[in-house]
């Protein structure tokens, strides 16, 4: 409809700033008009602009109002919806004089508008849910107190590693006595699976392509440094997309669990460099899920393919990466799942544990099942819907996925029902350290049944400042925009992140969980193993959670 | 915590012994219970070694289905003993205490005795489901040439009770515990000493790695590891486990209840078959401030403990008597002729070892294996 001659045009058909997630709230009085903000903003979501303001004055005894028109300049948060303020806060970073902040708008109305052109909302982040998890309602009830002396955390020797590969069962052990003695009957034809003892918390798999080449570094160089230094066993999955050439072919990559999944990324350096490997990786991973996106495989945006990338996965730049949902060759697990071990096993000599990733789900114990019956199957990771992603459908982020510890206990109370809780290692994942409580949460998790947890987004975090909340702050992982420097391949943002630094985060982070754990296990009277499925010692506040877990209800 | 008294000898004795061993150490018990098990009887036992005895207490009813269920199964009664009861104040007395003797039924006459062993036990598990509920059948064991007595009480005044100051009920090897009941409820099926097929063991210390220890033991299949009423029973079950499921050397229960860090086992020559043994038994490691005392089918005594057993247990005595004590008081009594500066209190990677027959003592080191 045409406006009417000589009348202003109304604004009706855009949006008003009510419908976006956060409001930039700026101050006229403070800003110094030096453009920083504007410059920094990933989105683009503020603008410099002018307008007009008119100024009514009155000098003298008696009122004698005027008017006056002056052209200032501001700056504005656009209202293009494609251009939402994400609520990074790098604005407030960069202005020298605290003139500007994102605020969350909580009477948003983003995921209405956030589909245009018929696609769906894609971002980086992991479940935007703010609530308490699972996980952070338990709490270590059973204290030792006068019938059994607590430990001291800080003066007790404590022993706190886990075993990652198939364990033997007792039975089967290929064992001879000799004046008295056990020896290992090597006359057996018994297979002994390869088993590494590692630190319970593993840094889980994040890929070369996702993360900056300075985060993967830091990441990396952190990990190296608390084994060689110190003596911590913590290990680093991979992530699909290959890894270094030099590192592959260094003492180093026993730190390192290499992640094959259904796109293949980094494969073929990797067999090639197969010969001249000194040193075996810690394991190998098999992704056939992931607890943030079940159903969907791997997505490195085409913006984040630069050379280094596309040179180490062996592809073009500057295409969409997509592994798909599935591996190509599956075609039932009992075929498929285990040709995939065997062949990853044999490619190593059966040196190596071989183990799948999965995401949560009311089928794991299928799968679990499956690999409780194949001997060369090294352990079950299993992948819960408060588990990060670098790219993903917003709806598959929010609403697809099981919560980690409900599927983690009935699997382990499946293998105590079998006798093989102690056979085939659980490894844990999802909203670890969702709300900061990575010790508690992992501790937790062991007494719930786990041998391990992994963790990806709590140490981006902690060790890279990463800005990402459960109020969809950021989450602009897919678009190699990240503010941070740590999900992007553009060195004008990378270099924003110093690989020694977040190396230095890591080596704390880990040092302080230690710390951590031991304040937990101690008072607990627990020093000499991980206590695995120490159910007794958990509580929580809700009787029905407290049911479909097995612990005890306290309150 | 639990006061823990066992004495093994050449020679039988009475298990007033043990039980005045215990009254030194008063203090740490509380009058919830007295266990006791005498293994290599004497007295009106010494001819009928090769026959179970089934040790318990029943109801009125409770013997009646007894009886029934044990000729049903073709069991044939050969001797009964009974303590003599004497009132004491304090000390409810129920029904009917017995060591009761029985031949194998005739059908299994021919079978290996790792056969017969397994019907006693499933014997004693079957009684133990027909009169748990009601509490009208304890049976605590029922195997050749082992009786096991257990009561609420002092242990001084069941020691009276039952008679056992005059009685002739005599062994070469007698565990006793004066319980301290802490976290369960007093129960005669939480009275240690705890036996199965020919193991025998009683713990203090708080069991704080319990239930996983539990369903690992329950998920093995086998059919005695039950009951649990108390957390030390799994002790016992670990060492039955170790020694008869998996026939490990008596050594090796050190290795599986506390096994070494990997860079402490370089030293051992088993090393590789320690490391396996680590791994595949990880959940049964006990992880707590436990000393155990236990026995074998042979009659070899031990003593070990978990490195967080702030204060050790004592072994000491003399060539053809030893005593395996939580409290050197309890030594003292029981034998107090020797030399003391030969008591020995193992550390943590120790563990003692006493012959059948209190010949040779051996402090056996974990490091040096």
């Amino acid at each position: 409809m045409e406006p009417a001659s000589g009348l202003r045009l109304d604004h009706n058909h855009k949006l008003s700033l009510r419908e976006f997630p956060y409001i930039v709230r700026w101050r006229d009085d403070r800003c110094k008009r030096c453009g920083q903000c504007t410059a920094v903003c990933p989105v683009k979501a503020i603008e410099a602009t002018v307008k007009v303001q008119r100024y009514v004055s009155s000098e003298g005894a008696s009122p004698a109002p005027k008017a006056e028109r002056k052209v200032i300049q501001i700056v504005e948060q656009v209202t293009d919806m494609e251009r939402y303020c994400t609520g990074c806060g790098a604005c407030t970073l960069v202005c020298p004089n605290e003139a500007i902040e994102p605020e969350f708008n909580p009477q948003n109305k983003f995921l209405h508008y956030k589909n245009k052109g018929g696609e769906g909302y894609k971002r980086g982040g992991r479940r935007n849910d703010p609530s308490i998890s699972t996980l952070d309602r338990l709490k270590f009830t059973r204290i030792s107190m006068l019938t059994d002396p607590a430990l001291d955390a800080g003066r007790h020797e404590f022993r706190i590693r886990t075993l990652l590969g198939r364990i033997l069962p007792p039975e089967e052990l290929p064992l001879k006595i000799e004046n008295n003695k056990l020896s290992i009957n090597k006359d057996s034809a018994k297979f002994i699976p390869p088993v590494r003892e590692i630190y319970p918390i593993m840094i889980g798999s994040m890929s070369i392509g996702a993360l900056s080449p300075p985060m993967w570094e830091g990441l990396a160089m952190g990990v190296s440094y608390l084994n060689e230094v110190e003596g911590m066993p913590v290990v680093m999955c991979s992530g699909e997309g290959g890894m270094p050439p030099r590192l592959l072919k260094s003492k180093y990559l026993k730190y390192f669990i290499i992640q094959i999944a259904s796109g293949y990324f980094g494969w073929d350096e990797i067999i090639h460099a197969l010969p001249h490997m000194v040193e075996d990786p810690a394991a190998i991973e098999i992704k056939y899920g992931q607890g943030a996106k079940p159903g969907d495989g791997g997505l490195l945006m085409a913006q984040k393919v630069l050379n280094l990338i596309a040179s180490i996965r062996g592809v073009p730049q500057f295409i969409d990466l997509a592994s798909p949902p599935t591996h190509q060759t599956k075609y039932s697990i009992e075929e498929a799942v285990a040709k995939m071990i065997q062949s990853m096993s044999m490619a190593w000599g059966f040196r190596v544990p071989v183990y799948p990733k999965i995401s949560g789900s009311r089928t794991a114990r299928a799968v679990l099942n499956n690999l409780a019956r194949n001997p060369y199957a090294a352990a079950l990771s299993i992948d819960g819907e408060d588990g990060g992603t670098g790219a993903a459908y917003n709806v598959s982020m929010d609403k697809m996925g099981h919560p980690i510890a409900s599927n983690l206990r009935e699997c382990y109370l499946d293998l105590v029902k079998q006798g093989k809780q102690n056979e085939l290692p659980l490894i844990a994942a999802g909203g670890v350290g969702k709300k900061g409580n990575l010790a508690a949460n992992a501790a937790a998790l062991i007494m719930l049944g786990a041998s391990a947890v992994s963790i990806g987004k709590y140490i981006m975090q902690a060790a890279a400042d990463c800005f990402g909340d459960e109020y969809n702050r950021c989450n602009l992982c897919n678009t190699g925009k990240c503010p941070r420097g740590i999900t992007t391949q553009d060195p004008k943002l990378y270099r924003r992140l110093d690989s020694d630094k977040v190396a230095e985060r890591v080596v704390e982070t880990f040092k302080a969980a230690d710390v951590e754990l031991r304040k937990i296990f101690a008072p607990m009277g627990r020093s000499t193993e991980l206590p695995i499925g120490m159910s007794d010692g958990l509580s929580t506040d809700d009787k029905a959670m407290a049911k479909r877990l097995g612990i005890n209800y306290a309150c | 915590m639990c006061r823990l008294a066992a004495i093994t000898s050449n020679n039988f004795f009475s298990p007033m012994e043990n039980i005045l061993a215990l009254e030194t150490m008063k203090e740490g018990h509380d009058g919830s219970g007295l266990g006791l098990t005498l293994k290599g009887l004497g007295g009106e036992f010494k001819d009928l070694t090769k026959y179970p005895i089934m040790s318990g207490i029943c109801s009125k009813k409770g013997i009646k289905a007894l009886d029934d269920y044990m000729k049903k199964n073709g069991f044939r009664l050969k001797h009964i003993w009974t303590p003599k009861i004497k009132p004491v104040k304090g000390i409810v007395p129920r029904d009917y205490y017995f060591a009761r003797v029985y031949d194998y039924p005739s059908s299994c006459k021919d079978k290996s005795f790792s056969e017969k062993e397994g019907l006693l036990m499933n014997t004693r598990i079957a009684l133990r489901n027909i009169g748990e509920s009601d509490e009208s059948i304890f049976v605590f064991s029922f195997y050749p040439d082992v009786i096991t007595i257990k009561e609420v009480g002092d242990p001084l005044e069941l020691g009276e009770f039952f008679g056992l100051d005059s009685d002739g009920l005599k062994a070469k090897v007698i565990f006793a515990q004066g319980r301290q009941n802490t976290n369960y409820q007093i129960y005669l099926y939480a009275c240690h000493p705890f036996f199965i097929q020919g193991y025998c063991s009683m713990t203090n210390g708080e069991n704080t790695a319990f239930v996983p220890i539990r369903e690992f033991l329950m998920s093995r299949g086998f059919t005695g590891y039950m009951g649990y009423n108390s957390d030390s029973e799994v002790f016992t079950h670990i060492l039955h486990y170790a020694s008869r499921q998996l026939n490990f050397p008596l050594i090796y229960y050190k290795d599986v209840i506390t096994p070494l860090k990997i860079s402490e086992m370089e030293n051992r020559k088993d090393s590789g078959a320690l490391r396996l043994i680590k791994q595949s038994l990880r959940p049964l490691c006990i992880d707590g401030p436990n000393m155990v005392i236990g026995f074998t089918p042979d009659g070899t005594c031990f003593m070990v403990q978990d490195s967080k057993k702030l204060r050790p247990g004592v072994v000491a005595g003399v060539k053809g008597k030893y005593a395996l004590m939580s409290e050197e008081c309890g030594v003292d009594r029981a034998v107090p002729k020797r030399d003391k500066s030969m008591d020995i209190f193992p550390m943590k990677y120790d563990m003692v070892i006493i012959s059948p027959g209190a010949e040779e003592v051996k402090v056996w080191n974990q490091l040096q294996g």
